[in-house]
């Protein structure tokens, strides 16, 4: 195709690419920007000039205490992701070097339990939760969101350590390592890659979940997606201080989302798409 | 010391009898190829010995003491695998020196055998090199060196050069053959392909579906094969068989000429065959023939023989070369 | 690897997991199923009863059930459009010669990473609302009228903010998929003549009919579920025009206080949510066989 690149052939193309991205990401830049305008400012028309406050922020944290949904979102997206990587690595671990006739099965069925809709079992959840004194508890949602998410998580680390050649982990075994130092030498090493990636795409799946983070508390336990969720009662006047708290509630993850777009295409295809 | 017993050593996979039944002795310092069709069990067989899958009946016995229940690592083997298996993570020094590592010698002792094999090899420039930046040549040779700075009774190769290009490999089956006579230690090498068994086997186990069907140097598989399958593994281009009227006036149900027993002639014969393609390496001449009454027939000339496409030329058996085999394809002895 | 001591610790490494996900399926499922064949309501506790199949029938007969569906059947059918097209398309526009080709990756992928509360609240109010969105400036930079979005479309509404979190999606994947044509591909059909348009249709299109499938079923599990647009923007209303079945059971169990009827409703998703389920297996599961 050589020949065809063309400078005038490119140069169309960026334009066009470029003035696509810009309109789909509009809707995020403006948000940044409405935040660092003052109120009246962000309801006074289309205006791509702020005038640069960071007000909003402040005011979110004093009268919202932003700190706190924020603290909660880092503590039940980080806590269950390494919960269910605990719980999966083991379990992906043995599928991928020690498969059994039935391990294909397993890993279906897994799959299959992602496709239940939440809401299906709203209702027993909901009074399971209550009833044990969990609704509201970062425990309690921590253990939901390790749950949901279990079976991506071990998807993903099977096709992460499904691509470690049997033959590495032989030639290991030839070599005189036990299985512990067969672990901590080469395996570890040649794993963690596979584990970042899982660990940073669950992060971001829990981050942004948004039917049991809701439903499942109120204030004490409340992440960012209730947090926000709670803004969308009052009407006007309150744009700028909106916008303010959404860019705190996205920033973290949009900056890990942008780290991770290629294991995204995996994981969430489900190793169907590399 | 490395010799290597196996005794009734069987496989079986679910309801697959890979292995049925072998009996075979190694001797120390030998070199070892198991060649044989792919599915024929020789990399189960290889695999048995290095202790990578458990035997399902039988014992393999090293220097003379039981190993069947002995970890791979336990066995005192070292082995070069069909994708190298080197470790991506690690530097070419650290690939080599892993074994020594995992049995905790000191680092200078260390340093000084992974400093000597990278010579022997070759690989003194490439030695804080990832694996990822060697060519295949070099991986192979990382992967040899990982398997000699151990010292161990024996190595095991599973199809080492089948990665490699066809100059590539020529090449290092003489680096292999003359390690081996450097090293003097046992060789087991496993691969498909009879040419690399010619050329570096001491001795050759010939298998078919996990059998044995021959045991023996390179030129007394050539010379006196024992069945139809040995004659038509062993020997490039393959032997002609042929059936019927000829075959019974030599009283066998096959005769089995080699292409290079051939006479070849343009005046006459006992044969009359068709050239249908004709190969003129230079120093060989091969021709492809449909000769009359007998079929297809291979036949290997010495130097330049003209002949084209459509010639017509005559051929005679070299009767004192003949194989005969009878109708269950064992080879009849005159 | 395949030693018999290898097997055992094998099963021991699944087992975790394998209960957990056992009885985090069977348990709930099982209360669901239960209580749908049960009058329970949240707010008389101590009066539960047996009634067959009523809940059932009771669903089935309210008009907001086939509302429902058929908001459903829309919000997936709408964005899947959307998005598949769309994605197809700038895949294939990303996939050319472009400057800063990582910065426009990037932009574009961004949205997929906003959580669904702030994307929705974003466009509720900033881009659709009727007296200061960007969408009312530019009807009367045009000299139109503003529109009401979320009055007079919401439907229609809910679909374009739940199409824009999930085109990146299919954008990145398809762009995954197309780059992982093979050139020299492209070049033999070039040599056999094919234009653009003909390589598109015999080639790429082909090419990525597995992707597709990916993208479509996968989005599909989302989609049937979407809540917190919902929840955020509309809340359901006006009426039923915006609710889908998610937010239909969610109504009638903690709004309603129905777990029967909210569980018979949560028996209909499953049943749905299966059929498509079936079909996302079989295409993922083929690639377990490569």
């Amino acid at each position: 195709m050589a020949r065809n690149v063309t400078t005038r052939h490119k140069v169309t193309a960026t334009a066009a690419a470029w003035i696509v991205a810009l309109i789909i990401f509009f809707p995020i830049l403006y948000t940044l920007i409405t935040s660092i305008k003052t109120e009246p400012e962000a309801i006074a028309g289309f205006s791509l000039w702020p005038s640069g406050t960071f007000e909003n922020y402040i005011t979110v944290q004093t009268q919202r205490d932003y700190l706190k949904p924020f603290m909660n979102s880092v503590i039940l997206s980080v806590g269950s992701t390494i919960l269910a990587l605990i719980i999966a690595i083991p379990s992906a671990w043995a599928m991928a070097f020690s498969p059994t006739k039935r391990t294909k099965d397993i890993l279906m069925w897994m799959l299959s339990t992602k496709m239940m809709p939440a809401v299906a079992v709203l209702v027993p959840i909901y009074l399971m939760f209550r009833d044990f004194g969990l609704l509201d508890s970062r425990i309690g949602l921590t253990v939901m969101l390790t749950l949901i998410n279990l079976p991506i998580v071990v998807w993903m680390l099977y096709t992460y350590f499904r691509e470690i050649p049997g033959e590495i982990l032989e030639a290991s075994r030839m070599d005189g390592a036990g299985l512990w130092q067969e672990i901590v030498y080469v395996l570890t090493p040649m794993a963690v890659p596979g584990i970042a990636s899982t660990l940073l795409l669950n992060i971001i799946l829990a981050w942004n979940e948004s039917f049991w983070t809701i439903r499942l508390s109120t204030t004490n336990a409340a992440p960012l997606t209730a947090f926000i969720a709670s803004f969308s009662s009052p009407q006007g006047l309150f744009w700028a201080k909106l916008s303010a708290a959404s860019t705190m509630a996205i920033a973290p993850i949009l900056i890990l989302g942008w780290f991770s777009q290629k294991q995204l295409v995996r994981g969430l295809t489900f190793g169907a798409v590399k | 010391m490395g010799s290597i017993t196996l005794q009734k050593v069987s496989k079986v996979f679910g309801e697959a009898k890979v292995i049925p039944s072998i009996d075979l002795e190694i001797n120390d310092g030998e070199f070892v190829v198991f060649v044989g069709p792919s599915g024929c069990g020789k990399s189960t067989l290889l695999r048995l010995i290095a202790g990578l899958e458990d035997v399902s009946d039988g014992q393999i016995l090293i220097d003379g003491k039981d190993v069947t229940q002995a970890a791979p690592a336990e066995r005192g083997l070292a082995m070069v695998f069909q994708s190298y298996a080197l470790y991506p993570h690690m530097s070419v020094r650290n690939n080599i020196a892993f074994p020594l590592k995992m049995a905790k010698m000191e680092k200078s002792a260390i340093d000084k055998k992974v400093t000597d094999a990278a010579r022997v090899l070759n690989l003194t420039d490439y030695l804080e090199r990832r694996p990822s930046q060697l060519s295949g040549g070099q991986r192979q040779r990382v992967a040899i060196g990982r398997a000699i700075v151990r010292e161990p009774s024996a190595f095991l190769f599973d199809e080492p050069l089948s990665n490699l290009d066809a100059a590539l490999r020529g090449t290092m089956r003489l680096e292999i053959s003359d390690l081996h006579h450097q090293l003097k230690t046992t060789m087991v090498y496993v691969t498909h392909d009879q040419v690399e068994a010619m050329t570096m086997a001491d001795k050759i186990v010939v298998l078919n579906r996990g059998n044995i069907e021959q045991v023996g140097s390179p030129l007394e598989l050539y010379k006196s094969p024992r069945n139809l399958f040995v004659a038509g593994f062993i020997g490039s281009p393959h032997m002609n068989f042929v059936d019927g009227a000829y075959a019974q006036s030599k009283s066998a149900k096959t005769a089995g000429i080699r292409p290079e027993h051939l006479i070849l002639s343009k005046d006459s014969g006992l044969w009359t065959g068709t050239v249908k393609v004709a190969e003129h390496l230079g120093a060989d001449t091969f021709l492809h023939l449909d000769v009359d009454g007998i079929g297809q027939v291979t036949a290997r000339a010495g130097g330049e023989f003209g002949a084209q496409y459509g010639d017509r030329v005559y051929l005679t058996p070299d009767e004192a070369k003949l194989h005969r085999f009878d109708d269950k394809g064992i080879a009849l002895r005159a | 690897m395949a030693t018999q001591n290898t097997k055992t610790l094998a099963r021991l490494m699944m087992a975790p997991s394998v209960l957990l996900l056992l009885v985090w399926m069977i348990v709930p499922l099982a209360m669901t199923l239960w209580f749908s064949f049960q009058n329970y309501n949240l707010l008389d506790p101590s009066n539960v009863s047996f009634t067959g199949l009523f809940n059932y029938q009771f669903f089935y007969t309210d008009p907001a059930f086939f509302q429902s569906i058929w908001n459903t059947l829309v919000i997936v059918g709408g964005v899947l459009l959307i998005t598949v097209i769309g994605g197809i398309a700038i895949a294939l526009l990303l996939d050319q010669p472009i400057f800063g080709q990582g910065i426009v990756r990037i932009l574009i992928i961004s949205p997929f990473f906003v959580m669904p509360p702030v994307a929705a609240l974003v466009w509720k109010n900033m881009i659709m609302n009727p007296s200061y969105g960007v969408f009312a400036d530019i009807s009367r930079f045009f000299g139109l009228r503003p529109i009401d979005w979320f009055a007079q479309y919401p439907l229609f509404s809910i679909v374009i903010i739940v199409a824009w979190q999930w085109l990146p999606f299919a954008t990145l994947i398809l762009l995954t998929a197309l780059q992982s044509l093979d050139g020299e591909q492209k070049e033999a059909a070039e040599m056999d003549g094919a234009n653009f348009f003909n390589r598109f249709v015999y080639l790429v299109l082909p090419h990525l009919a597995r992707s597709i499938t990916v993208v479509i079923l996968i989005q599909t599990i989302f989609l049937l579920g979407v809540y917190a647009e919902i929840l955020v923007t509309t809340n359901g209303g006006p009426g039923y025009a915006s609710t889908n079945l998610a937010f239909l059971i969610y109504r009638t169990a903690l709004l309603g206080y129905d777990v029967g009827g909210a569980s018979a409703g949560g028996i209909i998703a499953v049943v749905l949510a299966n059929i498509v389920a079936f079909f996302l297996m079989r295409a993922v599961g083929k690639n377990l066989d490569r």
